[in-house]
């Protein structure tokens, strides 16, 4: 896991080694500082010596200079690095999330993901800054302090090293107990960012039921499991800091206590053993000690934290996509031909909750397929893996003579244009979103596609034209109008197949028959599949499937079906009645 | 069919957008502070003064033990040595004494770090929920306006921002302040001329400390700024992100991504590189001071100004070495604290931003007749009445009928923009009154009128006779059974998604509404039937099937007036025709207005409004208006005269 996260600091390498070395020469100046003021003290200030006081102050100055110089660059290349490595970390999760198919997507839950490419790269970017920064620092200064109170005396310092495996084994207790709590906070974060989601979608059905009240219980529950966690968290973390001072300050007192037997051993004498100034000493280090394994258990504590959303990034950065382009991927639609054999598929996978079964049909290029059938009897499903946003559970679809499988997926999408039922248009432009179907496309081709869209109309009625500006989800344009720009951005795609999934539903019957008019007279080459509820819709095609439970009823033009086909004339006639009053 | 018009323009000036770049005002609002303050101590005295306590014991424990080095060596180690006796009694009761002291520290430590825990996370936890609270009363618009994964990220990114915040820099201060207080009155002793020199330089520190702190504080708010624009993105790239997917786009959105990742990333290390300045900077500061102070005290001292000797001069820059560093832990501490700020601007933005206005006084309650007279009652009796109080105190009560009248009703989303002409339209209790039109004719904006999504002037909706500007939106929208064009379901079982339009329904009402709503078959194939889990709003159902529940899901509330906006769109037709069978039994004697744009889901309503451009240019009922031979007819006509 690691491995993967470091490949993450890339370009920033040079950065996080800088960052540490220079914390490392400013450990070296903060140990001189106080070494010159305490000589300025005693050799300066007690007897007076203004002179010295100058010539040292000089000095002093100097070395704050050199230590404020190198502390700023620590701080500054840690910053750059740790920024630059959660800035790689969001890229290279949310490009990897682009690679995702819809089971990916479903297996994390885009609430998750949303939590895993914000939140969780802000801990782990602070805890990277952490690491840079005072992981150097403390170990240094913890060695150092560990050799000098050695080099004093190397029996009581003895002392030191009963105490610091005590305290890892305490300090890894903690963190064994914290970090599972903390894996499970993260997880309701995902929750909370789903009820968040969930309520802004659907603010409308709140407002209309008068739920404010409910969502707000059930926001409260969530918020409510994040805060027991993170207080039971932290409850176990808070035996960290006083773990570590009761450590530091029984070393003291042993400290104490067997430094006084042996000075009075050594009766003080430096020649004979221990003395009281090697005491002070000792005790100064213990201090700094202490200092040092505090800041230590923060990193840990900080660590530990981090830990549980590395395993979240980690898990997003290595996960891959069911989706897989074949290694010699054709990179060519030869034509429009459609073809299912012996199509099966389940959205789990398994084979007993099948949403289609043993679809077997083939269109030629540039065919007109009318697909017909109830409510969930498997229509958008079907034309869903003609662009191989699914694969097939069993079976074979094939486009252009080939299997989707075999070509590059780019390709078969760029050729395969989809107006998917529940369209979704972005914040932007009408211009910007209508560019989807082609970056390049000119004003002219945009007005083309609208016009055959019949969208041109009201776009030019807005204010501001094609450069209205469009909010998220498209709210502040109608429902026919979005259907309208969502064909009309497919268009551009100039494709050799185009599915209409229902995308005329919210379209007058007038507006639908000429959008129809216009596919036939201006792309007559392009296969289109239309998913239709009206009868109208469909009557002209050249092959109707009427579809029911997943499986295909029947096949064959309005004149074969009508009349011999039940559902088909069932449907039929349920719209024909008005028009015959 | 007539050209169309937009039904709604972007509000514009877009101001509160996010601006991904640029320089918005970036710097932290007066109040902030002030309401933070509040915000962490309301309901938490108590707790905070338990922390204080605690942390003036460890305070105390630390002097002590800093004393207790110099009394060992002379008082027990030193007279031992000289006197040799061997006596190490005292001294070991020393150092249990000592030992008890430690303790105490230890244990004040460990209860200040678990209060704070609570009064963090219960600080955060309060926000969080007064957050969505508020959420709850913003008005339509505002959610049309902001993208919904920068609302999201308050919740979260900026929430966060003041844990570290709350658990450690309070602390810290106080603790701080205690000691530079303790320290301060004995470096006024030692000598007071020092001391002012001190101070001067402690508030040059705060002033550069500031300044960087500024800098800083600006970069950060921009950071949360820019983290609300791709957590924005994010969001709304992962919903749509089959749309994508169709369209190859993935290159696309990664580069966009790409480009607001990098503002991101310029904006965290720049906050982060003026934060982390901050500790050399008053490290050196504070060694600066320490020269200084040495110089002055010697020149103070050789020419004895003040009675200062040198030993005081020794033991002042030792006391000042003592108060300068708890400076410097707290002006360390500023790098949370002004990352805290921008995240809590944020929120209380969020905060601040108008509910939705709701004057409204008639309630709506549960009725009893007696006598032909309308009563108040406390249990449910299947009868409402709207309460209306008057300003002369008396009470009246209406029965809820369900009717509905508009006069002359003009709208415009945007000034100027009028998109609604001259409405004027009547509902009786129990009539299907159906909207026709073309896309943008203004047929959801006059649903949207009716539940007061949106607000008109006085008088010019009346609902059973009241103005509803005066009735209160909850109960105002708890009388409208509304479904809608876009179905958006919760995560939950199916039978809680259709239990949300009416909490109290039992599993049998449900399965009764699902049923009348021609859903149960469907439902009773899913793997689990009523307790199949529905994910991501329900991906797993096709777009009818979603319809059907929303559908089933209005039929549970039971409500007195139904509106159905494209409710059967997606359903094909012959399972419409066995759902329209199922509603208008249940809507028997209730008022319904339909929206659709198949004419067969409108053709038996009592009325047919034809919209166009926002005005209604006939009305009548079907076989009426055929005879018209207007707009209705030639569209009836044109639907089966294609070609």
């Amino acid at each position: 896991m690691l491995k993967r996260l470091a490949a993450c600091i890339h370009e920033y390498k040079t950065a996080s080694i800088k960052a540490p070395l220079f914390v490392s020469l400013e450990v070296v100046m903060e140990v001189i500082i106080p070494y010159c003021m305490g000589k300025l003290l005693d050799n300066g200030v007690t007897p007076g010596n203004m002179t010295y006081i100058l010539q040292i102050g000089a000095v002093l100055v100097l070395l704050c200079v050199f230590s404020l110089t190198f502390g700023v660059l620590a701080g500054r290349n840690a910053a750059f690095a740790s920024a630059g490595f959660a800035r790689n970390l969001r890229h290279d999760a949310f490009h990897n999330v682009q690679r995702f198919s819809f089971s990916n997507i479903d297996r994390f839950s885009v609430a998750s993901l949303v939590t895993r490419l914000t939140t969780d790269v802000t801990n782990l970017q602070n805890a990277y800054q952490m690491i840079i920064r005072i992981t150097v620092r403390a170990p240094l200064m913890l060695v150092f302090s560990l050799i000098m109170a050695f080099r004093v005396n190397h029996r009581l310092s003895l002392i030191f090293l009963c105490v610091l495996p005590l305290l890892a084994f305490g300090l890894g207790v903690i963190i064994k107990h914290a970090h599972p709590i903390f894996t499970r906070v993260f997880k309701t974060y995902d929750k909370l960012n789903r009820v968040v989601s969930e309520n802004l979608h659907g603010i409308r059905v709140v407002k209309a039921f008068v739920r404010e009240e409910h969502e707000k219980e059930k926001f409260n529950t969530v918020s409510e499991s994040i805060y027991s966690d993170f207080v039971s968290a932290e409850k176990l973390l808070a035996f960290n800091a006083p773990m570590m001072q009761l450590s530091a300050n029984s070393v003291m007192l042993l400290i104490s206590w067997f430094g006084a037997h042996m000075i009075f051993d050594s009766g003080n004498n430096a020649a004979a053993g221990m003395t009281t100034g090697d005491l002070v000493i000792l005790i100064t280090y213990a201090m700094q000690i202490l200092m040092n394994l505090m800041m230590l258990s923060m990193i840990f504590v900080m660590l530990t934290m981090s830990r549980a959303s590395a395993q979240r990034i980690y898990e997003v950065l290595e996960e891959n996509s069911d989706l897989k382009n074949p290694p010699q991927p054709v990179m060519d639609v030869k034509d429009g031909s459609v073809e299912f054999e012996n199509v099966s598929f389940s959205y789990a996978g398994s084979e007993d909750k099948l949403c289609l079964k043993n679809i077997s049909f083939s269109v030629r290029s540039g065919e007109t397929v009318g697909i017909l059938g109830g409510t969930g009897a498997g229509k958008s499903t079907l034309v869903q893996l003609i662009a191989r946003l699914y694969d097939a559970t069993t079976g074979t679809v094939r486009v252009g003579g080939r299997d989707v499988r075999d070509y590059d997926l780019d390709t078969l999408r760029g050729q395969v244009a989809m107006v998917l039922q529940k369209n979704v248009l972005f914040s932007g432009t009408i211009k910007e979103n209508l560019r989807w179907g082609n970056e390049n496309a000119t004003d002219e081709e945009l007005e083309e596609a609208c016009r055959l869209a019949q969208a041109d109309g009201f776009i030019r009625e807005f204010p501001d034209g094609y450069d209205t500006f469009i909010e998220q989800g498209g709210t502040n344009v109608s429902g026919g109008q979005k259907q309208r720009l969502c064909i009309a951005r497919s268009l551009l795609k100039k494709p050799k197949i185009l599915v209409l999934d229902d995308s005329t539903s919210a379209v007058d019957t007038k507006t639908d028959a000429l959008i129809r008019k216009a596919l036939r007279d201006y792309i007559p080459s392009t296969t289109k599949f239309i998913i239709a509820q009206r009868v109208s819709s469909v009557e002209h095609a050249d092959k109707i499937i009427v579809l029911d439970g997943g499986e295909i009823e029947a096949i064959g033009t309005h004149e074969t079906l009508l009349g011999h086909d039940q559902i088909y004339t069932e449907v039929y006639n349920s719209q024909m009645k008005g028009g015959e009053e | 069919m007539a050209e169309e018009r937009v039904q709604r323009v972007p509000t514009s000036p877009r101001g509160n957008r996010i601006p991904a770049r640029g320089l918005p005002k970036q710097k932290v609002k007066k109040g902030t502070v002030t309401r933070l303050i509040k915000a962490i101590t309301k309901g938490n005295l108590l707790r905070l003064g338990l922390v204080i306590v605690c942390i003036i014991i460890t305070a105390l424990s630390s002097v002590a033990s800093s004393l207790f080095l110099k009394t060992l060596i002379n008082d027990y180690i030193l007279p031992l040595v000289q006197t040799r006796s061997g006596n190490f009694r005292p001294l070991l009761i020393a150092l249990c004494k000592m030992a008890g002291i430690y303790l105490a520290g230890i244990i004040a430590v460990f209860l200040q770090n678990r209060t704070m825990a609570v009064v963090a996370q219960g600080v955060l936890k309060k926000i969080r929920n007064d957050l969505f609270a508020h959420m709850q009363t913003l008005p339509i618009k505002y959610f049309d306006t902001h993208t919904h994964g920068d609302i999201m990220s308050h919740y979260t990114n900026d929430a966060d921002t003041l844990r570290q915040m709350i658990s450690q820099t309070v602390p810290q201060t106080v603790s701080s302040i205690v000691t530079i207080a303790a320290v301060f009155v004995s470096m006024i002793v030692t000598s007071w001329h020092l001391t002012l020199f001190t101070v001067l330089f402690v508030a040059f520190m705060f002033f550069v400390t500031g300044k960087v702190a500024g800098k800083s504080g600006k970069y950060f708010m921009k950071q949360q700024t820019s983290i609300g624009d791709v957590n924005g993105y994010i969001e709304e790239m992962m919903q749509g992100q089959k749309v994508i997917k169709v369209f190859s786009h993935e290159p696309q959105v990664k580069e966009t991504f790409d480009k607001k990742n990098d503002v991101l990333f310029e904006n965290t290390y720049n906050a982060n590189r003026f934060a982390n300045n901050l500790g050399p900077i008053n490290n050196n500061l504070g060694h600066l001071q320490y020269v200084l102070c040495a110089i002055l005290g010697g020149v103070l001292a050789t020419r004895g100004v003040g009675g200062l000797n040198l030993g005081a001069v020794a033991s002042f820059l030792q006391l000042s070495k003592s108060f300068i560093m708890p400076v410097n832990q707290v002006s360390q501490q500023l790098n949370a604290v002004v990352m805290a700020l921008a995240g809590a601007e944020r929120i209380f933005d969020l905060m601040d931003a108008a509910p939705e206005t709701d004057n409204g006084y008639v309630t709506l309650v549960n009725a009893q007749k007696l006598n032909g007279q309308l009563f108040e009652t406390e249990e449910h009796t299947g009868m409402w009445a709207w309460k209306h109080p008057h300003g002369d105190g008396t009470v009246t009560y209406t029965e809820l009928g369900g009717e509905v009248r508009m006069f002359n009703v003009d709208f415009a989303y945007v000034e100027g923009k009028t998109v609604l002409h001259d409405i004027t339209l009547y509902a009786k209790p129990g009539q299907k009154v159906a909207f026709v039109g073309a896309t943008g004719a203004g047929k959801t904006t006059i649903t949207n009128l009716i539940n007061r999504f949106y607000d008109i002037a006085d008088g010019k909706v009346r609902y059973d006779g009241i103005n509803i500007n005066k009735i209160k939106k909850s109960d105002l929208r708890r009388s409208l059974g509304i479904v809608l064009q876009d179905v958006n379901l919760f995560t939950g079982t199916v039978m809680e998604n259709i239990r949300y339009g009416n909490l109290d329904a039992t599993d049998e009402q449900v399965i009764a509404a699902a049923k009348q709503a021609n859903a149960h078959s469907f439902i009773s194939r899913l793997p689990e039937g009523y307790n199949t889990m529905l994910t991501s709003g329900g991906a797993n159902l096709s777009q009818g099937q979603r319809q059907l529940i929303s559908i089933a899901r209005a039929a549970v509330a039971d409500p007195p007036v139904m509106i159905l906006d494209e409710a059967t769109s997606s359903i094909d037709t012959r399972t419409e025709a066995l759902v329209q069978k199922g509603m208008d039994a249940l809507m028997k004697g209730r008022t319904v207005f339909v929206i659709a744009h198949r004419l067969s889901t409108v053709r038996d309503a009592d009325v047919i409004m034809v919209l166009d451009h926002g005005r209604i240019i006939e009305r009548g009922t079907h076989a009426q208006l055929i005879a018209e031979g207007g707009t209705y007819a030639k569209l009836y006509q044109g639907a089966f005269e294609l070609e």
